[in-house]
């Protein structure tokens, strides 16, 4: 895994992105009645075991999300992204984090944003792990074996 | 109606990411690297949004039901058991890895960088390998009440 390239500190841009991610979850609260969480959308929007079967819903916001960065290009906007491009890295990563929320019950939405605004417990205790593990992974990866 | 307002929901989630530098895996990644190239922009992203979310769940939560449903459908446990926990470890250490959660793993689709089109169908194969543990009952530990 490579090491990190330095990305600039955004405080402003980053309060006014997590209002909106805020008010989208308080919009599916409101017309759906349900938590925002990606994974659950995503998961229900599969239909798979032990999720809800009000699927219309799930596929038009997966559509919004996909939508979200053209509108911003379209609109004179740019992207910018760097995603690590160690492929076996990605695959085992993609794996563990489809596998951890389904287990988990949610994501760093789901438990993250909308558990703690319910002010779960739960979800707080979600929350705590799955940020240390991160902050371990990154210093294992980085500062342990080294990078390159 | 459900269609377009469940478009409008997921698109301003998915503008939030972008703007919030969410979508790039690098800021996030640069989060979890106290040690080194740290970024603590993700905070500012999760407090804005929590707090925002805390403050209009109380409005909405006035209504009797939602707007497009019944009712209200809010997850009711409250257990810290350890499929939760374990959970929350694995998906953690795949985040360190990818620097992608669920949301902007799928934000990032159109721009079709090779690791997001590694990941994403990755993250749907675990995400269904999950459903089919769980239902399975393993890793339920003392079970569901402890």
């Amino acid at each position: 895994m490579e090491i990190g390239i330095e990305t600039a500190f955004t405080p402003w841009a980053s309060l006014l992105g997590g209002v909106l991610i805020g008010l989208s979850a308080v919009m599916v609260m409101g017309l759906f009645g349900r938590i925002a969480g990606i994974a659950g959308i995503t998961q229900g929007a599969a239909g798979l075991p032990g999720t809800a079967r009000d699927r219309d819903w799930r596929w038009a916001f997966l559509a919004g999300l996909i939508a979200a960065p053209l509108v911003v290009m379209a609109l004179g906007g740019t992207v910018s992204q760097t995603v690590p491009d160690g492929l076996g890295g990605m695959a085992v990563a993609g794996l563990l984090v489809g596998v951890g929320t389904a287990l988990g019950s949610g994501c760093t939405s789901g438990h993250g944003v909308c558990g703690l605004a319910r002010l779960s417990g739960r979800s707080l205790a979600a929350v705590a792990t799955f940020m240390a593990a991160g902050f371990a992974t990154v210093f294992v990866l980085r500062h342990v074996l080294g990078g390159l | 109606m459900r269609i377009v307002w469940g478009f409008l929901s997921g698109l301003v989630f998915g503008l939030g990411l972008v703007i919030s530098g969410m979508a790039n895996p690098a800021k996030v990644l640069n989060f979890l690297d106290l040690a080194g190239t740290w970024d603590p922009s993700l905070a500012f992203v999760m407090g804005g949004a929590t707090l925002t979310a805390f403050v209009g769940y109380r409005l909405v939560w006035r209504r009797k039901a939602p707007v497009l449903e019944q009712s209200f459908d809010i997850p009711k446990t409250t257990a810290i058991d350890r499929p939760l926990l374990t959970g929350a470890a694995l998906f953690g250490i795949g985040w360190g890895i990818g620097g992608f959660c669920p949301g902007p793993a799928w934000t990032a689709l159109p721009l079709l960088a090779p690791g997001t089109l590694v990941f994403l169908p990755a993250m749907l194969a675990g995400l269904w390998l999950g459903a089919r543990i769980k239902a399975g009952g393993h890793l339920q530990g003392k079970g569901a009440t402890s």
